[in-house]
């Protein structure tokens, strides 16, 4: 017997990392009186992309003493994506992060600070900290400023309302321990579910395949509770791979930044400067991207790769040159607050990080929106820097604007953090702030629509509530057949399935065994093969408990993501960003007719996908 | 394996089961608790954080980190401090200390404890407490 609770709300937050705790804490400031749920997979204390905390702020302007302008982060920030990001949305979320660093400040979040007072910066726009405890921090603020909290519910499906099918009215999840559903209705929902990993295959293998650089539990949820409910989606095909310490995911920011660490190949050579003319030949486009400062990530990334590729690898990081016993804590924390999988490597391998240099590897894509890209929804921007205004439903899927910020093109359905598209570089500090933005967005939008009556539609509910159990019931059905273990012609378990979903994205659509490389062709059978995997998920997907049954949901949710994925490659016909795959039937960026974002939406009922463009505009 | 429980000190609290981002951390059968799925750990070590028994340790990713390591932390609220002790397989050790909160925990002052904010700023681009730190920073709202 399936039991069933409803909660209603005016706002439902789904996904308590940083920008849905930043939601939670916005929302209650400018509704007092409203009921604001926030809704969680696992324990917001320690939950996304921020569970282990982090050693850096990202995102930290420095308005306040004049440190930079918005306008050079704003062009920063362009030209480390190619020349294609919503400005407004960046401009937005700029404007505003400063202030949300100064809340961290003052409820006790550690920042390095000089004698003066003032920020210790890593980089231009980075500032240190010691944030081991950077997100129990930040979920003290949204637990008392959310009116309840559901920890260890995933919710699968957004609900739509029964009279109109362009406005969400709620979610539906079950809770991972006691299997208990929850029917979430409200008034608006906020997706910030965060971003995707094991979507390709991991470089690592057996034991090792939990460590990725964004953590396992980043399911790809934002992008499958997006698009199965057929908001537009923008910038898919821009996943991204980061340069990292082969294996352990050590982050280099500190290192490269602060340290001043350099990269080389195995010959002391910088891979960029080898390589610099020959990039500008095809990538430079009408911007000059190559010859621009700091060069973009992924052009670096390339450059290190066609090293990699002739064979002049390992691409060492030198931090032999830069380490002193007076700094080496520095480098220490940096691991130990948010990858200590590295520390434990150079332990394991008996590196001295004083006397050797480290080896440097690009990982395996993710696909996510709140790091060095740009992949979700496409939402509406800043009331007050309209760009291009919808005059109609239809229209907002090529619009800039729709009335309420960061709404998506669904009504009553907000986005943030790694959820929001084409608004690259929040980080951490910026993602909390997009959930700041887009909760008093919410806000505004139920004070003008309060003689609505909203209710999700109840044959929806009904559905989705046996839905969601099938693959345990199907266990239940045919686990006599077999004496045992996993083996069955008609059962698929999660990891079957995941495993089928990286080897395919990984081998047709840019993964690291094909050194990033994919054509028509490649995608086509990419689609191909996935297409499969759908229908056997459809047919076969099995779990034995409830735990199984989260894993298996968030493979859909990364199915889902990963056709996206797919179809924005197979329709942008030219290479933008290098290192992070090439087109090789379109080698050469080609800003005269690709200077644009991909925008698609997916009908659920037919299974088929809509593509088109959308011209960037610049601010100014 | 990378975070493991033993027997000896697991008295089966559940801090561990309550606290992991990843849901890997289950009850045995005579209820004590155990990593049910290495491969979908990241080394958060938030499990061994919370352990007030030190009944959790780490033995590091089979495929690429050799035997012979050890990483011990204890994360103290009292004295908002965060311990590091790092084991090299030839024996080598490293401990650091680093700061984890300059306030007590608990001291955050909610939003609605704050003046409510003029309902006119609804419709501005303001955040929550901009109006103050405009004052302190300049936030700069076109
Ligand atoms: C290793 C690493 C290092 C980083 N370093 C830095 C740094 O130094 N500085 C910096 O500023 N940023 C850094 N970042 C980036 C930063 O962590 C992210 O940009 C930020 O956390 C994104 O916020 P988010 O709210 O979109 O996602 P998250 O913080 O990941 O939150 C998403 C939340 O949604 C929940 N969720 C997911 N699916 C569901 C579902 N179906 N139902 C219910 N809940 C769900 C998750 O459990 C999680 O709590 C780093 C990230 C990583 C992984």
């Amino acid at each position: 017997m399936t039991r069933v609770s409803y909660v209603d709300s005016d706002i439902l937050i789904i996904g308590g990392g940083m920008a849905g705790c930043g939601a939670a804490w916005e929302a209650r400031y400018w509704g007092r009186n409203l009921k604001i749920v926030l809704v969680e997979k696992a324990n917001i204390d320690r939950s996304g992309a921020v569970a282990m905390g982090l050693s850096a702020i990202n995102t930290y302007l420095g308005l306040r003493y004049n440190e930079n302008t918005i306008e050079d982060y704003v062009n920063y920030v362009k030209t480390d994506l190619m020349g294609v990001i919503r400005e407004d949305l960046v401009y937005d979320y700029a404007r505003h992060v400063d202030s949300t660093v100064y809340l961290f400040d003052e409820w006790g979040l550690p920042i390095f600070k000089d004698e003066n007072g003032r920020y210790v910066r890593e980089g231009r726009w980075q500032i240190m900290i010691h944030g081991e405890s950077y997100k129990p921090i930040v979920a003290e603020a949204a637990k008392k400023s959310a009116s309840e909290i559901y920890n260890r519910v995933m919710v699968t499906h957004l609900l739509k309302d029964s009279q109109n099918p362009n406005r969400v009215a709620g979610a539906i999840g079950f809770n991972v321990r006691d299997g208990r559903v929850y029917v979430f209705r409200s008034k608006a929902v906020i997706v910030s579910a965060g971003g995707g990993s094991q979507i390709y295959r991991p470089r690592s293998t057996s034991e090792g395949k939990g460590r990725t650089w964004y953590p396992h539990w980043s399911s790809g949820s934002s992008y499958g509770l997006l698009i199965e409910a057929g908001a537009v989606m923008t910038m898919m095909e821009a996943r991204f791979s980061v340069p990292r310490y082969k294996d352990g995911y050590g982050p280099v920011g500190a290192w490269q930044l602060m340290l001043k660490a350099k990269q080389t190949n195995a010959y002391g050579q910088d891979p960029f400067s080898l390589h610099k003319e020959e990039l500008k030949k095809l990538y430079n486009g009408k911007y000059n991207y190559v010859d621009a400062f700091p060069t973009p990530t992924n052009l670096r990334v390339y450059s290190s790769l066609l090293e990699l590729r002739q064979g002049n690898g390992p691409i060492y990081l030198h931090t032999e040159q830069v380490l002193t016993e007076k700094n080496e804590e520095l480098g220490w924390e940096d691991f130990l607050d948010m990858t200590i999988t590295q520390a434990i490597l150079w332990a394991g391998q008996n590196i001295d990080p004083m006397k050797s240099p480290s080896e440097i590897l690009p990982s395996e894509p993710y696909v996510m929106g709140s790091h060095a890209t740009e992949c979700g929804a496409w939402a509406s921007g800043p009331e007050d820097i309209v760009i291009k205004e919808a005059s109609s439903v239809d229209e907002r899927g090529t619009s800039y604007s729709w009335g309420y910020n960061r709404m998506s093109t669904l009504d009553g359905l907000f986005v943030a953090g790694d959820a929001c598209g084409a608004s690259p570089h929040k980080f951490s500090s910026g993602s909390f702030t997009e959930g700041r933005i887009a909760a008093k967005s919410a806000v505004r939008y139920i004070k003008e629509h309060s003689d609505e009556k909203v209710s999700p539609d109840s044959s929806q509910v009904e559905q989705l509530t046996v839905k969601i159990f099938e693959p345990m019931e199907r266990y239940n059905k045919n686990k006599g057949m077999i004496t045992g273990g996993k083996v069955s012609s008609n059962m698929m378990w999660y990891d079957q399935g995941m495993a089928r979903l990286q080897k395919l994205m990984d081998e047709y659509a840019g993964g690291w065994s094909s050194w990033y490389t994919t054509n028509e062709h490649m995608l086509l059978r990419a689609k191909e093969l996935l297409a499969y995997l759908k229908e056997d998920f459809i047919n076969y997907a099995v779990a034995e408990d409830y735990h199984q049954l989260l894993r298996t949901w968030e493979l859909w949710h990364r199915i889902l993501t990963a056709e996206a994925v797919i179809n924005h490659m197979l329709f942008r016909k030219e290479t933008r960003w290098p290192g992070y795959y090439v087109r090789s039937d379109f080698p050469a960026l080609d800003d005269d007719n690709w200077r644009v974002f991909v925008n698609s939406k997916y009908d659920s009922k037919t299974g088929t996908w809509k593509l088109w463009s959308v011209p960037v505009v610049d601010l100014r | 394996m990378p975070t493991f429980v033993y027997t000896s000190r697991c008295v089966g609290c559940g801090d561990c089961v309550d606290i992991c981002p990843s849901d890997i951390m289950h009850y045995t059968k005579d209820r004590k608790t155990v990593n049910i799925e290495p491969d979908a750990c990241w080394e958060c070590l938030n499990c061994v954080k919370v352990c007030a028994r030190f009944a959790i340790d780490v033995r590091s990713y089979a495929d690429f980190v050799p035997m012979g390591h050890s990483i011990s932390v204890f994360r103290d609220e009292k004295s908002q401090k965060v311990y590091w002790r790092i084991k090299y397989r030839n024996g080598k050790v490293k401990e650091f200390a680093f700061p984890i909160r300059t306030t007590p925990w608990g001291s955050i002052r909610p939003p609605y404890e704050m003046p409510e904010p003029d309902p006119q700023d609804l419709y501005s681009p303001v955040l929550s407490f901009e109006k103050e730190s405009v004052k302190r920073a300049e936030v700069s709202i076109k």
